[in-house]
């Protein structure tokens, strides 16, 4: 991480929601290759950042998007297609969504929607991805029952392999683990280390200690505004650069 | 008011409830539970006094009930030598069904998806509305317009030299299911939880794509219910195919060829029928049948389902 190269600019971001405006114009910058933790109380906007980035918040009727995200220096909002797009950026939504298809074709949607019809080159995909996410030796064999049978700490990861069936360049973890128990929570957080030698990560989450296991960098998202954004050795220290920070952090917010 | 300063006694009021109050309790209890095996009761009780009507004939020396099923020789009324063949007839409700099914369902679910995916918010509303009102049409009145309006049409544009037949019926049937199978289709993918729409469009699926590998899986058994629904209301329609079909008994060759259905049948000559006679029970037997086919096609639906729900 000598030289960091940049992967997604956000310059000036601002959205609303009707008139009320919820993210007030952000900016900041997430390097190539890192795991980026975001953490902020509930209503601060994470999620709503979220969708920005891959815009999926296009489908909120009211919402209107000001300012520019660059992803590999291309505005996201320019972006002819945006379903290839969607497909840079892998989502991993708070409570499983595994949807009412096989385990195997929950993981292949993506590369069908994106129009690989070989079963051959598939099967590879559903396999390598379920591995990645730690989930393969459970599932082998019985990759085509239903994938809401599976427990929630499997869907989680379910959810998973089917964010990286697209191969994204970008993998956004909106909290994560807030469905699942300690120990798949901590499986998980050993497959991320793994996965961030092949992409970016932006780390979502409510748990502060889990920012600070994980993330190189860690901002502070508040009420739509940037607190803080620095090295989690800073932030997560007895001395960030702004008092809230530390207040958050340590639990005396308030 | 008073209570406010007393909550002692309040907990001990609360404690010793009156007697009646559990004995209204448990009658309340009771109707609920009569309610619901009330439907029971009702089906095995129209089976059980349509098939007492029927049954007589079923011994009967000159009645045979292959050739009740299997001939389509009608001729209840004849001096030298009744014959009750239902073929036709049978025939006649499954060519017009078919045909109002080949219709419907796919315009019904076109417009469940249009409704619930990609209309706005206030042609939404309308569209609800209109169709609820499309469903509340009495079915005399759709009659009324196959036997005029859509006759005329028919004879202008297939050169068919009568305009009721299979073609009116079935369309006329098929705009009498469409609202149906729009209305519950719709509530089905209404309730597809909105999570499994924006998973399946982060993971870059266009809208098509989503409909498709997402919302009908997710809506299946909603939508089935929704086909049968206006399978079933097609099977039973009366009033309108007996206005719109032309009331020939006769085995349909093509779409322009008059047909009668079971309903009709039962529909027109049971008032003439003298109660008590062949003809009469030969018509309740009818019924029994008709009363099998919606239940083989109820039976067959829920095996549909349940062999989904497995997989």
């Amino acid at each position: 991480m000598s030289a960091p190269e940049k992967h997604i600019e956000v310059r000036d971001l601002r959205l609303n929601y009707g008139p009320r405006e919820v993210i007030h114009g952000i900016s900041f910058d997430v390097y190539r290759n890192e795991i980026f933790g975001i953490i902020g109380p509930a209503q601060s906007g994470k999620t709503s950042l979220l969708r920005c980035l891959n815009r999926t918040i296009d489908f909120t009727p009211e919402a209107r998007v000001q300012g520019t995200i660059r992803l590999d220096g291309r505005d996201v909002r320019q972006d002819a297609n945006v379903y290839a797009l969607r497909r840079k950026v892998g989502m991993v939504a708070p409570l499983p969504v595994g949807l009412p298809l096989s385990i195997y074709d929950n993981v292949a949607f993506a590369p069908r929607c994106a129009g690989m019809t070989r079963k051959s080159e598939l099967d590879v995909i559903v396999e390598q991805c379920l591995r990645q996410a730690a989930l393969w030796d459970e599932v082998k064999d019985r990759l085509n029952s239903l994938g809401t049978k599976l427990s929630g700490g499997q869907q989680q990861r379910l959810t998973i392999a089917r964010a990286l069936s697209h191969q994204p360049e970008i993998l956004c973890l909106d909290e994560f683990s807030i469905a699942i128990d300690p120990v798949t929570t901590m499986r998980i957080e050993d497959v991320l280390r793994t996965l961030r030698q092949d992409m970016t990560i932006i780390l979502v989450t409510n748990l502060t200690q889990q920012a600070r296991r994980l993330a190189d960098r860690t901002l502070f998202l508040w009420n739509g505004e940037v607190v803080e954004l620095d090295r989690s050795e800073v932030i997560f220290s007895d001395r960030p650069g702004n008092r809230k920070t530390y207040d958050y952090v340590n639990g005396i917010f308030g | 008011m008073e209570s406010n300063s007393t909550s002692p006694n309040l907990a001990v009021r609360k404690a010793a409830r009156p007697g009646w109050a559990l004995a209204g309790e448990r009658t309340l209890e009771i109707l609920i539970h009569l309610c619901g095996i009330s439907a029971i009761l009702f089906v095995l009780g129209i089976f059980f006094f349509v098939f007492k009507e029927a049954f007589p004939v079923l011994g009967h020396e000159k009645f045979s009930l292959s050739q009740f099923l299997f001939s389509q020789e009608w001729y209840p009324t004849s001096e030298v030598n009744k014959r009750y063949g239902v073929l036709a007839m049978i025939a006649g409700t499954f060519s017009v069904t078919a045909l109002a099914m080949v219709l419907a369902v796919p315009f019904g679910i076109g417009g469940a998806i249009y409704i619930s995916e990609f209309c706005g918010a206030k042609t939404k509303e309308t569209l609800k509305i209109v169709v609820e009102l499309l469903a509340a049409i009495p079915s005399v009145v759709w009659g009324f317009i196959g036997l005029t309006v859509m006759s005329r049409l028919i004879v202008k544009y297939t050169g068919a030299p009568v305009g009721v037949n299979v073609l009116n019926g079935g369309i006329i049937l098929a705009l009498m299911s469409v609202p149906i199978i729009v209305s519950i289709g719709e509530d089905a993918l209404k309730a597809v939880p909105d999570s499994f729409r924006e998973a399946g469009i982060a993971l870059g699926a266009t809208r098509w794509q989503l409909i498709w590998r997402v919302l009908l899986p997710a809506a299946k058994n909603g939508l089935l219910a929704a086909v049968l629904l206006g399978v079933a209301r097609a099977v039973g329609e009366t009033m309108a195919v007996l206005m719109a079909t032309g009331h020939a008994v006769h085995i349909p060759h093509s779409l322009l060829d008059s047909v009668r259905t079971l309903t009709a049948n039962i529909a027109a000559e049971l008032g003439e029928a003298p109660v008590g006679s062949d003809h009469y029970r030969v018509l309740f037997l009818t019924g029994v049948l008709l009363f099998l086919i919606t239940f083989v096609v109820n039976l067959a639906a829920d095996f549909m389902v349940r062999g989904i729900r497995k997989k």
